[in-house]
């Protein structure tokens, strides 16, 4: 029987994969496993099951022969369904891809493969990643794993009885909503998000998992189809700090296929443990404490500063006084560019084409509005609106000021001396589907995007790490934000906290009847993450 | 008569585009003025000629036309402005598409520092301030040859500004007197072609090729006419014109109709024309949209451009990774002013000849080669090359490239004229021969035809002494005083010597005979 040790995070799994305990096809073959057991959750789009036992395969081949290609040989992955993967439908969740093939890897899948892992699937977000749920893409919304894991239903007995239990589950956060969901319910090791606006680390802290928004420049997009190219970065979610950091070593560095990273070689690195948080500087944020903001959020926030301080790091407070602008700047030059970016999707040269052919103008008409749901199109249309000429000085020219201003911010924080920011990455914890669509896309995500947004504004790495469950047995996650390209030094800090809290697994129903093989769940819960 | 402006010019076309702004063109002396899209700089009408108005009774009017170039050029390399993929002329439809070419989704633009360098070394040519920060835009509309829905060009900070270009037009009744004129450069862009659409009206159809490197020139121009004083007529843009012959008669055409449209109180629309070249005037575009409002925003894929200097360069910079406008002076070519002048000075040359032998490819060094292996007179070479090697040429339609006639072979011909080996007219029949007889040189044609001059003077004095015999009323009529009698003579004793005897001795000949 196989020991949870392994199991628990690639670094782990990666040893027994090497010792043999494990072969990289047995673990390909869990994994498929527990994707179809998941499968209502609807975290996948597409399975790639066929390519994914072919590679695992060819990865158990090269462990026979002693030839394993590093930590990620045999490991099985999951990607959002917004990067291009050649030979496997890619449809950003909209009817306008849907059956769209591309020729080519996006660069990050390519290093991703090249390392030996293993492609499970396609995972689920919000249409073209536009949206803070995973509620609306046209494959329909993901589901929070924790929505049936023993710890929630434990702490909501009282309620939901009598009522249509199906209809309390909860929303993942999103965008990357499929791909936070994966990673929590074991499916996969690791997946690629990406990050616009908080669209990694929202659902990292809905699902109890990292949330990785990488510095803008150090990883590339090319192959990532774009929201807003300006802030786009691919996101990394994983079960614990230390993945994150091995699948960013993996990524990093120049790609001569997209002229905004960065020119340097990154070298692939190993995160060290700290024992000693004395010299460091952490930064809290006065404005991001908000009237929205929960009161259990609050404290786990205030819990958090006080264990950074009680170790010996210094806790300051700080101000970044443009916050307040930033979910309003980010309207205008998200949709802008949203506007220019989708223009390319007119029904000619791939995806969706309408029937009707009376002339190419009416073509692209009724493509549109038949390929794109209501959000995208209203965001097309606001940012037309902006980049008119008689519009574009008084709305993209001023959100373009506003952004450097919300970037400076940041650099005058880090200026006086602060290492890393500690903040909430969201308001409250997961809440249900039906409250969630009570309000429409852009409201909510004017409401989830408020602690997250900004660090893309200013092109800064950030994690988000699980802390803690709240009353009602729900992750709420912690964000911290540190300087351009100080990535490995955001990330020791994140491993030293994720150590002191030790946040619980899910303990949910369909992993627990397989704790009879090897998922072991009721005593990973209680797991240290000490390797 | 645009052709040599234009030609010191071009570039782009999926690359750079330049703004031309002053000067005159033709007899007519329309203005080039200076646009760029709606902006009109108001030191571009600057130079301003007058057209006086052609409509007898209105003569009091002068009307002045306002004419700026958009000229796209295709910069010459080995792949595309932001892809990898190849460029080739004539390549089958779709063939060098790459996917950023199709616009797939996830790709990005990288820019190709050839491109770069080309415009940069434009720039320099054209006397051009280089922008050592210049920006990359995005310029968008709907049509079927745009996949992307927008263009990357650039709008706001293009990468070389505020040039010149001076050029020369020869004026007067025999185009002799050449005078030289300065059209303003506004700016040179990089900016990426479109595709290109195929309409089948037959099947209604449109076909698409993406390969985008099929035309090499394409100039918009952009029109209007005002009363000098005045505030700037409603201009006009003509658009897609392809050669430069095209060019000015478009241009032609559209400032005469523009007046006649004005003098017969009629109005002007600030539209998008094309020219007709079969009826040889501008016909409205059908322009169903009305007009564009492009939404111009910065493209976020790519970074500011960044040139250096030798003073600004970086320590320590890959030169793999920076471009030194420094540098690229360096390899700048000698312009073709400056050749033209160096003809003039050298050769002495007219500067009129100094166009031609410039405007024809291959055609200068060909020149520089004959003078090279000649003892003739730089001025014979002249003639020669653009009479009788340029007539040939052009007769037959062949490039100087695919000319039978080697510079050896015309130096070698030259030769023999100039130490009198052989007349002038052998020489004609020598190089007519050279032509059809490839691999013979002109001493062998000559010595196969026989077409020595005879250098033998008591055997031409035979000849002579045997005309005059022959022909006594002719020598009477010279005797008498007829001027011409003597050309009649001269022209029988070359016929008897079969053209090898040199008119000139022969004359000599004929007269001291006739005197005593």
């Amino acid at each position: 029987v196989l020991g949870r040790q392994w199991i628990h995070t690639p670094g782990r799994v990666s040893a027994a994969l090497k010792q043999g305990q494990i072969t990289p096809t047995e673990l390909c073959q869990k994994c498929l496993s527990l994707i179809k057991k998941t499968k209502f959750l609807n975290a996948y789009i597409t399975v790639s099951e066929e390519v994914a036992l072919k590679q695992a395969e060819e990865s158990e081949k090269r462990y026979k022969k002693g030839h394993s290609l590093g930590d990620l040989d045999g490991i099985p992955i999951a990607v959002k369904d917004n990067f291009s993967t050649s030979g496997i439908e890619t449809t950003c969740a909209s009817n306008m891809l849907k059956g769209y093939v591309p020729p080519y890897n996006a660069t990050v899948v390519q290093k991703l493969l090249d390392q030996g892992a293993v492609l499970m699937g396609k995972t689920n977000l919000d249409e073209f990643a536009m949206g803070s749920g995973s509620t609306d893409g046209v494959f329909g919304p993901v589901k929070n794993p924790w929505s049936y894991s023993k710890q929630y239903k434990e702490k909501t007995k009282h309620k939901a009885h009598g009522e249509n239990e199906d209809s309390n589950w909860l929303i993942t956060g999103g965008s990357s909503g499929g791909s936070a969901a994966a990673v929590a319910t074991f499916t996969c090791f690791a997946a690629l998000g990406s990050d616009t606006g908080g669209s990694t680390r929202n659902p990292a802290a809905h699902c109890g998992v990292v949330g990785f928004k990488p510095s803008y420049g150090l990883v590339s997009r090319h192959g990532l189809i774009p929201l807003v190219n300006s802030m786009d970065v691919p996101g990394i979610l994983t079960r614990c700090v230390d993945d994150a950091a091995i699948v960013l070593g993996m990524l990093a560095g120049h790609d001569p296929k997209d002229s905004t990273t960065v020119q340097d070689p990154v070298k692939p690195f190993t995160l060290p443990s700290l024992t000693d948080v004395s010299k460091l500087c952490i930064g809290i944020p006065k404005e991001y404490l908000t009237p929205e903001l929960s009161s259990e959020v609050q404290s786990l926030w205030s819990k958090a500063a006080n264990l950074f301080e009680s170790e010996g790091a210094k806790v300051i407070e700080v101000s970044l006084p443009h916050t307040s602008y930033s979910i309003v700047c980010y309207h205008v030059l998200c949709t802008s560019e949203v506007a220019s970016n989708m223009a390319r999707f007119d029904g000619l040269e791939y995806g969706h084409r309408c029937d009707i052919d009376v002339s190419t103008e009416a073509m692209y008409a009724a493509t549109r509005r038949e390929g794109f749901n209501d959000v995208v199109r209203g965001r097309i249309l606001s940012g037309n609106f902006f980049l008119l000429k008689e519009n574009y000085e008084n709305y993209f020219i001023k959100a373009q000021k506003v952004r450097r201003l919300i970037a400076n911010d940041f650099v005058n924080v880090f200026n006086s001396g602060v290492d890393v920011l500690l903040t909430p990455t969201t308001l409250r914890e997961a809440v249900p589907y039906q409250e969630f669509i009570k309000e429409d896309n852009r409201t909510r995500s004017a409401q989830d995007d408020i602690f997250t947004q900004a660090v893309n504004m200013a092109g800064l790495p950030a994690v988000s790490v699980p802390v803690a469950l709240s009353n009602q047995g729900l992750p709420v996650g912690l964000q911290f934000i540190g300087r351009a390209f100080h990535d490995q030094q955001l990330l020791t800090v994140a491993k030293w906290f994720e150590k002191q809290v030790q946040f619980p697994v899910t303990q949910l129903q369909e992993l627990m009847d397989d704790c009879s093989s090897v998922f072991e769940i009721e005593k990973l819960a209680s797991v240290s993450l000490k390797q | 008569m645009a052709a040599p402006m234009l030609r010191g010019c071009c570039l782009a076309r999926r690359g750079a585009l330049a703004c031309i702004d002053g000067g005159s063109r033709r007899g007519r002396g329309a203005a080039i003025g200076c646009r760029s899209s709606g902006k009109r700089g108001r030191s571009s009408v600057a130079q301003q000629s007058l057209i006086t108005a052609q409509k007898s009774g209105k003569g009091e009017h002068a009307w002045a036309a306002v004419v700026g170039l958009e000229i796209h050029a295709q910069i010459s390399s080995n792949s595309k402005l932001f892809s990898g993929s190849q460029v080739q002329f004539a390549a089958p439809p779709n063939s060098l598409v790459s996917f950023f070419d199709a616009s797939l989704p996830g790709t990005l633009p990288v820019l190709n520092r050839r491109c770069v360098e080309a415009a940069v070394m434009t720039g320099l040519a054209l006397k051009c301030h280089i922008n050592k920060k210049s920006l990359f835009d995005r310029k968008h509309y709907f049509y079927a040859d745009l996949p992307a829905g927008y263009q990357i060009t650039q709008q706001r900070l293009p990468i070389a500004v505020n040039g010149s270009l001076e050029y020369s037009v020869c004026v007067g009744k025999k185009r002799s007197q050449v005078i030289t004129r300065t059209a303003r450069i506004k700016q040179i862009q990089l900016e990426q072609d479109s595709g290109k659409s195929l309409h089948d009206e037959l099947r209604s159809q449109t076909l698409i090729d993406l390969n985008r490197a099929e035309g090499q020139l394409r100039v918009d121009a952009n029109i209007s006419v005002h009363h000098p004083g005045e505030p700037l007529g409603v201009r006009t843009e003509v658009k897609n014109l392809n050669s430069a012959r095209f060019l000015a008669r478009a241009i032609d055409s559209e400032i005469e109709r523009q007046i006649n449209e004005l003098e017969n109180g009629r109005e002007i629309l600030n539209e998008t024309r094309s020219f007709d070249c079969k009826l040889g005037c501008t016909i409205p575009m059908r322009d169903k949209e009305g007009k564009q409002d492009y939404r111009f925003m910065p493209e976020p894929n790519l970074p500011p451009l960044l040139l250096y200097d030798t003073a600004s360069l970086p320590p320590g910079a890959d030169p793999q990774q920076v471009i030194n406008i420094d540098r690229i002076r360096e390899q700048l070519p000698e312009l073709p002013s400056e050749t033209r002048e160096q003809l003039v000075q050298q050769y002495g040359m007219l500067p009129e000849h100094s166009f031609t032998i410039l405007n024809e490819v291959g055609l200068l060094e060909f020149f520089q080669n004959v003078i090279k292996e000649t003892r003739a007179e730089p001025k014979k070479v002249t003639s020669w090359i653009l009479n009788n090697f340029l007539g040939f040429l052009k007769q037959q339609n062949l490039a100087v490239n695919e000319s039978p006639v080697t510079p050896s072979a015309l130096a070698e011909l030259l030769n023999l004229l100039d130490r009198k080996a052989i007349s002038s007219s052998a020489a004609k029949q020598v190089f007519e021969e050279l032509w059809r007889s490839k691999g013979k040189t002109p001493s062998q044609i000559v010595s196969e035809k026989q077409l020595e001059l005879m250098q033998d003077g008591e055997a031409l004095n035979q000849v002579c002494l045997a005309v005059m015999e022959e022909h006594p009323q002719v020598v009477l009529a010279m005797k008498r005083g007829n001027p011409r009698a003597i050309n009649k003579l001269i022209g029988l004793v070359r016929k008897a010597t079969l053209s090898r005897a040199d008119p000139t001795v022969i004359k000599e000949i004929l007269e001291k005979k006739l005197s005593s």
